[in-house]
Formats: C-alpha cells, structure tokens, sequence
C-alpha cells in the first residue's frame, strides 16, 4: 500500500434537505492501482454511507460511473487515481440536472436515445428460417466503430451546444443513428431523417469536437455527426433535382 | 400508493428480461409490458460478457454434437429435455439478433463467423470481437424502442413479489428517484435479474449482481436449484477480478505456471499436441481448468504477485493484428488494470468467481411452480447448465429461454387470466411498505451494511470455494446463519427518500444472504463431487446417490429446507467426461 493520501472533494445534493449543492471533502488512501471509483467506494463503505452515484461493472462497459472528475468528464472507474493530484474534485456530469450527490437525471438522454430509431430498418423483412443476412468484413467495419457506445453520456457533458441548447439531440443519439445508417442491412435513413436532419439535429452541431475527444470508446460522435451533415446535404440536392425520387 | 396495471410485469431488463419483452410485444401486441430494472437496461450485466455465444453454424457440426458437449461439460447434471430444445433453438435465435442488427464477427464471405470454445468439439461461438454480450444487450435494448407496448420502468428497485392465494399477481417497486413505493399488478411476472456474484470477494460480476430476483423467488415460496454449483472462472485480472475472456483462449491463448510450464497438461487435459485442438489443455471446461489452478497453488508453481498467487496467459505468439481484431478489449483491459500489454507481455490471471448455474427452478418453459411466475437466464436454473456451465452457452440461454418465457407469459396473459383484486394487492403493498418503514425507523448497533458483506464475503470464499469439505461448509452455514441473525439489527445511515443508495445496498445484502444460505446448505448436503462442486471428503461422483437437483425452500424460520428431484436422462447415459486425448 503507498503513503500517500488523496483528498476527494465531492459535490453533494439532497434535494429532500438541501437547498444548493455543496462540496464534502474526505480523505483516502490511494494505492498504485486505484481508479477513481476505486475511492468513491472507499468512502460509501468506510466514511459515509449517504453518498449516492451510481456505478456497476468496473471496466468501462457498463457506462454507469461518469462523473466531473477535476472538471472533465470521464468514467471513474477507468481514471487513476495516480494520474491525479493530490486534492480531486468531483461532481456529477455537466449539463445534466442533479438528482442526487453525483447522480444526475438521465431522462433526457434516454429520451433523444429513442427518438433516433435506433433499430434495423430491413429492406425486406427475412424469415429466420433463411438464415442471416450477408455483410463482408468490409462492409461491417463501415459502421463498426459506430456501434462501440457505451451510452456514458460523457459526450453530452462534453458539448458546449448542449449545455446552451438542452433540445440538441446530442453526440451519441447521432452517432446511433450514424451507426444504422450506415448498416449494409438497414434502409431506415430516411425514416431517420426527420430528427436527424432537423434543427436540433446534426445542424445544430457546431462541430468543436470535444464530444470525441471524451469517448472513453473512441467512437467519434463528431465524425459521425460530419459523415451525416454530408449525406444529408446530398439528399437535399437530390430532392431539389429529382423531385419526387422517394416516391 | 400508486397502482400500475399491466399484463406482464417483467423484473430486470439485461438480456434475458428485454428478450422476453420483445417477445410478449411481438406475440400479442395488445399487451402491455411493465419491464421494471434497478439500473438503466444498458447498464444490466450481460454487457460485460466477452467471448461469445453458442449455436451450431457449420454444416461439419450438428446439433448432437452440442448436445453432447453441454450435458458431459455439465458432468450429466442438466435435465436433458431442455438441453435438446436449447441446441435447437440456438441458431435460430442467434440468426433472430442478426436480424435485429447484431453486428457479429463476419467471414470474409460475408456469413457471420464463429470461434473455439472451451469444451466445445467443433467452432460454434458466435462473437462480436470480444465485445459479445455488450452488442447483444445494446441490440435488444435499442430493438425493444420499437414497440409501444413495452413500458419501461428504469431504476425501479423490486422488494416483493405479490402473493394472493399462491399465485403471483404483481411486484411492489421502489421508484429510486423519489423513493416511492410503486405496485405493479399484472396477470403475469417474469424475474430475470441475473446472478449473484457479489456473494463472493473475487468475482468478474458488476456491483449489481446480487441476487434479487432469486431471493424475490426464494421468499415467495419458489425453489433455489442446485445453488451449490459456482462458477469460477479460469481467467481473472488478480485484484480487480476483471473478466479475461475465455475466447482469448479460443483464439490460440495458452496458460504457464511460474516455470513457463503448460500446467494443464498434468491435470488429464493433456497431451500438448498436435496443438490447437478441441476439448483439450487450454480449451478445456472451465472447472476443470480452475481446479488445476488450486492443485499448482498448492505445489507452490503458481506465481506470487500483489494480489496474490497468479498464473500467466500468454498470447504473445497471437500477434498485435489479430489480437486488435479479435480481442480488443482484452487488450485494453490488460493495459489498464494490469500494466500489461498482451502484445509484449502475459497477462497475470487466477480463477474468479464468475457464473451460478443453479437458480430459480423452472421447466423447459421457463415456469417456476408458483402460478403467474416465470423466471429466465441466469437467475433461473432450466437446468441445460447442469454441475458446470461451458463458456458461451449462457448468452444462448438468455435469448431461447427469455424468449420463452416471453412467449409463455404472453399466451397465460392472454390467455383469460384476471388481474387479483385491489383490495388484496392494497393489503399486500402494505405489508411491504411497513417493512420498509421498519428499516428506516431501525436504531443502528454497530452493524453495517459494508461490515456483514465483508464477513459473508470471506465466509463464503473460505467455506465454498473451488475446493469444500464437510467441516469447511459447516463453517460456512453457521457464519451465514449468523449473518442473517446480524442483518436484522442493520440500521440506515441514510434516511431520505431521494436515490437513495445506502437503503438499495441494504435490500441487496439481504438479498444475498438468503441465497448464501441456500447455497452452503445445498454444498454441504451434497456429499460428492461432480463439476464445479468439488469435495475433498467426498472426491468421487455418487450418480446412486447424488444424479438428483437439489432443491433449496426457505422454511418458516428463513432456514433453507432442502429436497430433491431427480435428473431428466433422456438419451445420454452418465460417462465420464474426457477431455485431451489425441481426438481433434
């Protein structure tokens, strides 16, 4: 076990007894292999069970733990505590309204998650009994890295249009919807468009970038946000010249 | 307090609950669907299932063959009339996701593709990388959005199951977000919440794997099947108890002791070539590989590390292309919570507790025998698992049995059944609601809620581990028996009403001794060894005896009251389970 100590200043809110959040410092110890989560725990077993956050599989996969963590958004149980100072401050995701200590409501998000459609749309619908349909590995990678979110919502509190603009649909419903369009098997685009391409979708994007640039998954809501604006433009030209094309 | 009616009230929404879900929407759209869950659906712990899942896909396999590996890789403990229907519907379930967008590991023709297993004869895990189980629970959940009739109730924490006159008629819920007691009616209720790993230190389970739903079960009146049989499995991150996925070895992953030595081979899972082959030294059962880990412990071969004795899983000759297409989060697991590159260095693993294969006891259609019940994946015991459960079946299990049980629910639903009457719902929700009143009330002693775990965690990881035996388990009960005594004098620390964590953790510890209990008394009763339950006194399998369930009740005093039943043998007489030899 190492020496050294790390004060945890974590932002706490009942709103059954509070009427504006606060910060609550304690002290943990800090071994080489620690992750922030790692400390949370510490806390909630040892110094105070009133903490509330929500956490689960402790390997970046469930995407329960994202917290501000020092003011960036990252999930806790993938940020060591050796790679931060020695006072850590930690509050719930940005942009979202607290519920609860570091717990904030996920409606919203859930919401926009829905809102996108985010299921295969076949083309033609394919009875079990004829087996799967064909995708090569190259046509499987098109939109591979699109299908890696892990619904952290670390990109929500990452986007400065989205703290302005609450109705944004957001990096990684965008980036779902991305992900079918872009399916060998999926026809669902145009189904899609509706609040894909619509003013709080992808041209609400400002295209900053700093949704990438949090994904813990690497999945890169902003390119997809850009691949989409693209083929979108195209549909409009489309439309413009070929009227009636979708028939 | 509120009432919520729906037809189908289904508890836990990971795998199995979703694809029951879907299947009530898609059989009789008319029904409404309450699916209830503690956590966000996406968050549910089939998301951290790795390597894969099993259907037959190759014409060279056939349906006999997966028959065969999964009731000898269960050491002839599964009920063989399920396992025939679950080899069938394997494929057509898995094909059923590839529909719905599933995006699996594809061949170059473009057929989805499939890997080795452990105890598998022939390829047929279906992956998607080694991100399996997460694409299929993102797959299912974002599926379910299509259907209006699926109500989803998230973060809703299930206390009781309702009981009127012996039949289930709905669940009582604490909404998380105000703290509310809620009352689900409904003709039907589905429990799928998973397992219990948390009952144990070490284990690859998420914090939310804690037993609700077999102790919802339990305390209503349901049998507990065959909860001596615990999985560990062979490939954990020391410290963490990180899953590293068995399909690592499916990929070519070989295991060493400290002298650089394929242990295996010592442990009737050799001989090492020709190497790759099927059911044999690293692919072999994962209980068999665990227990070989103990007996290399205990000859002083394993490795000493920081967080105790470790042995190395070495895909180095694997190379960085193919370990980046097919195991990409296993290397980026063992970088961040090992230091370790897999590229350029082994990967420090020992055994973890990883799997219950017994559960809720249910038929080959996912009913339990309480009327209105039914229960799917790894909460219930089907009983295909039997006494060791082989990697890649249980994500199958979750989609064939959930489906099941959707399908089932939706024709009793549908079927003319009539929700109870509000009075005796009222009179039931009361019941709960003072429970719960008398918890909040409670004057702490000094117990706590992190104390009991910590002690039932090293009762249970001392008395019924890898190894047991007779005085090992005694020890066990009386712990268990005693940390039930304690938790009832646990107080809260936190009393509001808003998220509150401290009073869930409470209703989870609970949860987790009443199955403990069920699974030290199943242990110690059973006087063999067979699978993954091994005892030192008794080392042999006893099929006069012992080819028998074991069914745990909760008696009146919460003491578990123990019967059995025997094992549905329809064509595959007990053998015994070869693994190695020179077969390919």
């Amino acid at each position: 076990m190492s020496e050294r100590q790390v004060e945890l200043e974590i932002l706490r809110y009942d709103p059954d007894k509070d009427r504006e959040p606060r910060f609550q410092a304690y002290r943990v110890p800090c071994p080489e292999d620690w992750v922030v989560l790692d400390a949370i725990n510490y806390v909630k077993d040892r110094l105070d069970r009133t903490l509330s956050y929500r956490w689960s599989c402790h390997m970046a996969v469930c995407g329960s733990c994202g917290m501000m963590i020092n003011g960036e958004p990252k999930l806790s149980c993938k940020t060591f505590l050796r790679d931060q100072p020695d006072r850590i401050r930690i509050e719930p995701l940005a942009s979202f309204p607290i519920e609860r200590d570091l717990v904030v409501v996920m409606g919203d998000f859930m919401n926009k998650l829905g809102r996108v459609k985010p299921y295969l749309v076949p083309a033609e619908k394919k009875a079990v009994e004829d087996g799967s349909y064909l995708q090569s590995p190259g046509q499987l990678k098109k939109f591979k890295q699109y299908t890696l979110c892990i619904n952290c919502a670390l990109c929500y509190a990452a986007c400065p249009q989205y703290a302005l603009n609450p109705g944004f649909i957001g990096p990684a419903a965008l980036a779902l919807a991305h992900r079918y369009n872009s399916d060998s098997r999926d026809v669902g685009r145009t189904a899609r468009a509706d609040v894909v391409a619509s003013n709080e979708g992808i041209w609400e994007c400002s295209f900053v970038g700093a949704c990438s640039e949090v994904c813990p998954e690497h999945v890169d809501p902003a390119a997809a946000i850009q691949q989409t604006k693209i083929a979108s433009t195209i549909d409009y030209f489309k439309d413009l010249l070929l009227p009636g094309r979708k028939g | 307090m509120d009432l919520i009616s729906a037809d189908v009230v289904i508890v836990g929404a990971g795998g199995a609950g979703l694809r029951a879900a879907i299947a009530v929407a898609e059989e009789t759209p008319r029904l409404k669907v309450a699916l209830l869950s503690k956590v966000y659906p996406m968050r549910s712990h089939t998301v951290a299932a790795e390597g894969g899942a099993a259907g037959v896909a190759r014409d060279d396999d056939s349906f006999d063959n997966h028959f065969d590996d999964t009731v000898s890789g269960g050491d002839w403990l599964c009920d063989q009339d399920a396992v025939d229907l679950f080899v069938r519907e394997a494929p057509r379930e898995l094909t059923r996701l590839e529909h719905w967008g599933c995006p699996w590991s594809r061949q170059p023709n473009g057929r989805v593709a499939v890997r080795p297993f452990g105890g598998m004869k022939i390829e047929r895990t279906w992956y998607a990388a080694d991100k399996t189980g997460f694409h299929m629970l993102h797959t299912l959940f974002q599926t379910s959005l299509k259907y209006p009739s699926i109500e989803r109730y998230d973060e809703f924490y299930t206390t009781d199951l309702l009981m009127v006159d012996g039949r289930c008629v709905g669940v009582a819920a604490i909404e998380m977000r105000s703290g509310q007691l809620r009352l689900f009616r409904s003709k039907v209720v589905v429990v799928a919440t998973g397992g219990a790993g948390r009952i144990f230190p070490f284990t690859t389970n998420g914090a939310i794997k804690t037993g609700d739903g077999m102790a919802l079960a339990y305390r209503a009146g349901a049998a507990l099947k065959d909860m001596e049989f615990i999985q560990y499995h062979p490939t954990g991150l020391p410290g963490t108890g990180i899953l590293i996925t068995e399909g690592s070895r499916g990929e070519g992953g070989i295991l060493v002791n400290k002298d650089n030595y394929r242990y295996l081979q010592d442990y009737d899972l050799g001989p090492l070539d020709p190497w790759p082959r099927k059911k044999a030294m690293e692919l072999g059962p994962r209980d068999r590989l665990s227990q070989a880990f103990w007996h290399e412990q205990k000859k002083g071969r394993t490795i000493k590390g920081p967080h105790g004795d470790v042995v190395h899983l070495d895909l180095r000759h694997l190379g960085e292309k193919l370990i980046d297409e097919r195991l990409p989060l296993v290397r980026d697991l063992a970088i961040s919570y090992a230091g370790v590159d897999p590229v350029r260095a082994p990967i420090p693993v020992r055994p973890v507790v990883h799997y219950t294969m017994g559960g809720i006891d249910t038929d080959i259609d996912a009913k339990t025998r309480i009327d209105g019940l039914f229960a799917a994946g790894e909460c219930a015991c089907v009983s295909i698992n039997g006494a060791n459960r082989l990697g890649s079946n249980s994500l199958t299990e979750l989609l064939v049995f959930g489906a099941r049980a959707g399908q089932g629910a939706a024709r009793a639903a549908a079927g003319g059944r009539s929700f109870a009457g509000e009075t005796a719902i009222f009179e039931q929700g009361r019941m709960a609601r003072d429970g719960l009143s008398r918890l909040f009330q409670r004057v702490g002693s000094g117990e706590t809620v992190s104390g009991l775990r910590r002690d039932m965690n090293a009762a249970m990881e001392s008395g019924a581990g890898i190894y047991r035996t007779e005085e090992s388990l005694r020890a066990a009960c009386a712990t268990m028996r005693k940390i039930r005594d304690r938790y009832a004098s646990v107080a809260l620390d936190d009393k509001s009403n808003v998220y509150n964590t401290d009073l869930i953790q409470t209703l989870e510890l609970g949860a987790m001794i009443d199955v403990a209990n069920a699974m030290t008394a199943s242990a110690l009763a059973r006087k063999e060894s067979r699978g993954s339950h091994q005892r030192l006194d008794f080392e042999k399998r006893d099929d006069d005896k012992f080819l028998k369930h074991s069914l745990a009740y909760r008696a009146a005093d919460g003491d578990p009251r123990l019967e059995y039943r025997d094992v549905v043998i329809t064509r595959s007489q007990p053998g015994k389970r070869v693994y190695g030899g020179r077969q390919s």
